[in-house]
């Protein structure tokens, strides 16, 4: 089937089978392989992007099911090459990565957290993360970037509030 | 440079998903692989019928185990139960076999690969292996080790006689049984340490390429180990010279023990690529991975401690059955025996022990290492000893464990077994673990829960963990067969820039800047200007890869040693061009100089300049410089610690929480605190799961019941608090950084100080891991009922 769609703001369209499920058109089909693949069945959070600005499990969603829809992925996520973005950043910082697997789904279902809720506690970061498995950090780091961000985000409205 | 908490630099291409995993490498006209697997625990293949499935839409070839029967060698096994009669399946080399690539008329577990198909797609690939019809005759299955030893036992191999691979046993068996019958009090449990599942979140995958030009293949593989896998491949799977096959294990998306091993799809996408021409590709779904990657623990145990009444441990005794599965994995035998047989001890002084082990095959997935293996089980059987011990005689379970521990004065100290501890300070560890827990003042704490409607338990774990494997002619006595040194190699370029490349290979453990932080400490440069290469057999020199906690106390000593050959090449050549004595030289910071002589100065960029042009060189020295090291340590190194956790219960749902968890490890050097941080973190965490919801269950079919991620629970972010994380640093002698190993040792004493607290808080004798809600719950209603 025809199927059109918008990947990280570029219109794409590609003939799929029916049954190609949303995160093989996004690997083999667009080349775009930051998304990842873990389980196969929408436990492990590996392969989260955001459908129309909302995490979504990419192996539990048919690739035709994304019809017209706004997906972006890691690549979307990126500023320029080398550099990272707060939440990035803060992960970096603080080492919340270890063999990189499920990295790049953990930073978007952070990053739809982050913009739900810019000042998140860390049961609120525990719950939110329940969605995306991790069996080298044991998720402390993670929740501590996290949790910095945070703490950036109060320090920056803190500067702007006039003394 | 070394010590300090530097994020690792690499995170920054997994964070932004550029970091290239197995799975991501597609060549062009790459053919896709899928491999149909066995239903049936134990079966006789009748029939297989391929002619539908190579019939259909883009499907290339379809493969049997007759198909490749005289064409790909089973798989080897390279680590066996050292020092005793051991049974195996055949290989034509004579090494221990360790099953067919794919299954010859006989299929001896669920899982196990029967045939492959290659197509265009995966999705064809399949389709098409839907399409195979196989006729079995079922046969009698046995998946419990005791039963398999019995006389009405199905038996599964012809070269294993009731199934037993090995019996095995250290330690003495007489003083122990004379300790244990003579002794004032004696403890015994059975246990049952349960077979839990490595699950890395990366699934295995495998990517073979031939190059018909030169008869290069080129296999990009999951492996914690490429360079042996290389070699067993080349030489004893393909038949083909060691020389015509490169491994490239780019990112591996973790292991935890798993990936260590050889497993069918690697020799098949690399035959399969010459025979079609076309790069041939394999990616494995997460339950392939739960029926066919190896799995871990799975311990079944008669255990037994002799004591006086005054507290004092005499004797310590231990008959294990593992179960290795249906097939031995590369080296399941070896870690089902020494690495858990002679850690029972653990870290206390224990005049009698003894340990035997029955390592046997059944008709379930083949067993390896996972995680603190052996020594978690270890830890587990003599630690919940212990508790029980304590409350026997009416002591407190810390005071006991430090009357016990081998006081510090007595390093090296040899534990009876085969372990040689290195250097330790056991008690301190102990007394630091319970100042953070608040020990002191538990019961007010216990009170304050049983307030709020809640059973508050604590429990101690304290552990010792041979790390570091290994000095290689010690090894070979544990029946490795092969060596376990690690490798460096230096290249100071021209402009003072460094290639340093190690055979080490990463799973998740930082090398990239934890290996640049040795060199850059002691060349005194800018971690900048040094680039770390690894995970390819042609860049790299041999080197056996991550397991047993070694990357960084031996590879990271070979790098030590490289970096300090070369400083020592250095300083004699700026002597020479500033003609003094090489004791003349100061070097500091990336700068030769020589005292009130201002103007003999050289910076590191220089004198490499220098000796890569040669115009000016010392007689009888070469030119460039560059070192190459093989490091094989004296003796292992023993890391050690005490953990105390703190649950609370809820006495109506029998929900867990672990409220306080606070860990005191002691690995020696650390070389990047923020990195050892993360394996203590993640480390305690994987304990954790076998502790409260791990469990490989199979049924007496030997159908796995907990194949995927749904059935099979693991740890996820609100299962745990933020840990109490301390360290004691005492540094291993057999080392130049005086490190220790710290990728695995916090799993040890994990699942064990979990347990204990949940029993402390119960007050039950013993409650079996996994311990669920449900298991809580019926221990309360059993106590409420009598």
């Amino acid at each position: 089937m025809r199927t059109r769609l918008t990947v990280n703001g570029v219109p794409a369209e590609a003939d799929v089978e029916p049954r190609v499920l949303l995160v093989d058109l996004l690997r083999d089909t667009l080349g775009l392989t930051g998304t990842k693949v873990g389980c196969d069945t929408g436990q492990c959070g590996t392969c989260v992007v955001h459908v129309n600005g909302v995490s979504a499990k990419s192996c539990a969603i048919l690739a035709v099911q994304a019809e017209g829809t706004e997906v972006t992925t890691i690549e979307g996520i990126n500023g320029p090459p080398g550099e990272l973005n707060p939440l990035q950043a803060a992960l970096h910082a603080m080492h919340g990565t270890q063999c990189g697997f499920c990295t790049p789904g953990m930073v978007l279902s952070l990053t739809e957290l982050l913009r739900r809720t810019p000042r998140p506690t860390e049961d609120q970061i525990r719950t939110w993360l329940t969605g995306n498995l991790c069996r080298c950090t044991g998720y402390h780091s993670v929740v501590r970037a996290v949790l910095r961000v945070a703490a950036e985000a109060d320090e920056q409205a803190g500067l702007a509030v006039p003394r | 440079m070394l010590g300090r908490p530097l994020p690792p630099r690499e995170d920054v291409g997994f964070l932004r998903g550029e970091a290239k995993f197995t799975a991501d490498h597609t060549p062009p006209g790459t053919l896709h692989m899928a491999l149909l697997r066995s239903e049936h625990g134990h079966a006789r293949i009748l029939r297989i019928d391929t002619a539908r499935a190579a019939a259909m839409p883009g499907v290339r070839a379809v493969l049997t185990g007759a198909d490749i029967a005289d064409k790909l060698m089973p798989l080897p096994c390279v680590w066996i139960p050292g020092g005793v009669e051991s049974h195996f399946p055949p290989h034509p080399y004579g090494v221990p076999g360790a099953g067919f690539v794919l299954a010859q008329e006989r299929v001896r577990f669920i899982g196990e690969a029967v045939a492959a198909v290659v197509a265009e797609t995966p999705y064809q690939a399949h389709d098409a292996i839907n399409e195979i019809r196989i006729d079995y005759d079922p046969l009698p299955v046995v998946v419990d080790p005791r039963e398999a030893l019995t006389n009405t036992a199905p038996q599964l191999h012809d070269a294993v006689p009731g199934n037993l691979n090995a019996y095995w046993t250290c330690g003495d068996k007489d003083g122990t049984d004379a300790a244990i019958a003579a002794a004032e009090v004696v403890i015994e449990l059975d246990i049952v340490n349960q077979r839990t599942i490595n699950n890395p979140i990366e699934p295995r995958a495998a990517v073979g390429e031939y190059d018909a030009a030169t008869g290069d293949y080129t296999l990009h593989v999951t492996s914690q180990s490429p360079h042996n896998h290389r070699f067993l491949l080349s030489a004893l799977v393909l038949g083909i010279p060691f020389n015509k096959l490169r491994l490239i294990a780019t990112n591996v998306g973790g292991s935890f023990g798993s990936k260590g091993y050889l497993y069918p799809d690697m020799p098949l996408v690399l035959y399969l690529a010459k025979e079609l021409g076309q790069p041939v590709k394999w990616v494995d779904t997460r339950s392939g991975l739960m029926r066919s990657t190896v799995q871990g623990r799975d311990h079944t145990q008669k255990v037994v401690l002799a004591g006086t009444r005054d507290g004092q441990i005499t004797a310590v005794r231990c008959t294990s059955w593992s179960n290795i599965g249906a097939y031995p994995s590369t080296i399941g035998p070896g870690v089902a025996t020494s690495v858990m047989g002679r850690s029972i001890t653990g870290p206390y002084a224990i005049p009698h022990a003894f340990a035997e082990v029955h390592v046997v095959f059944t008709n379930v997935v083949p067993l390896g290492a996972q995680r603190g293996s052996g020594r978690a089980e270890a830890n587990y059987l003599m630690e919940r000893l212990v508790d029980r011990y304590a409350a026997q005689i009416g002591r407190d379970p810390a005071a006991i464990r430090l009357q016990n521990m081998v006081p510090r004065e007595k390093f090296p100290y040899d534990n009876g077994l085969g372990w040689i501890y290195d250097s330790g300070d056991y008690a301190t560890a102990l007394r630091l673990a319970l100042t953070h827990v608040g020990y002191d003042d538990i019961e007010e704490q216990r009170d304050e829960a049983r307030e709020r409607g809640r059973r508050l338990g604590v429990g101690i774990a304290s552990y010792v963990a041979v790390c570091g494997i290994g000095p290689s002619t010690r090894m070979s006595k544990e029946g490795m067969l092969g060596g376990t040194w690690e490798s460096a190699n230096i290249r100071v370029h021209p402009t003072g820039e460094i290639a340093l490349t190690i055979g080490s290979q990463s799973t998740g453990q930082s090398h990239e800047t934890v290996f640049a932080q040795i060199a850059a400490d002691v060349l005194q440069i800018g971690m900048d200007s040094i680039v770390v290469f690894r995970s390819d057999t042609q860049k790299a020199p041999y080197g056996q890869g991550t397991y047993g906690s070694r990357s960084f106390s031996v590879g990271g000593s070979a790098v030590h040693l490289a970096a300090t050959r070369i400083m020592t090449k250095m300083r004699e050549a700026a002597a020479y061009c500033f003609e003094v004595d090489e004791s003349d030289v100061d070097y500091l910071e990336g700068v030769f100089s020589v005292p009130d002589q201002p103007e003999k100065t050289k910076t590191f960029a220089d004198v490499a300049m220098t000796l890569w042009y040669g115009w000016s060189l010392k007689p009888g020295m070469e030119p460039m410089l560059e070192e190459t090291v093989y490091f094989d340590p004296a003796d292992f190194n023993y890391p050690f610690g005490s953990h105390v956790a703190v649950v609370e219960i809820d006495q109506d749902t029998g929900e867990i929480d672990v409220v306080k968890y606070v860990a005191v490890d002691d690995c020696g050097t650390v070389g990047n605190p923020l990195v050892v941080q993360g394996q203590v973190e993640g480390s305690i965490v994987h304990g954790l799961g076998q502790a409260l919801m791990e469990a490989a269950r199979f049924d007496a079919d030997g159908q796995l019941l907990t194949d995927d991620l749904r059935s099979y629970a693991m740890p996820r972010a609100t299962d745990m608090p933020f840990f109490d994380l301390d360290r004691t640093v005492t540094p291993s002698p057999h080392n130049q950084m005086g490190a220790k190993g710290s990728g695995e040792t916090a799993t040890v004493p994990a699942a064990t100080a979990i347990s204990n607290a949940i029993c402390d808080a119960l007050g039950v004798r013993d409650i079996p891991m996994p311990i669920t809600p449900e298991k809580v719950w019926r221990a309360l209603q059993e106590r409420r009922t009598s």
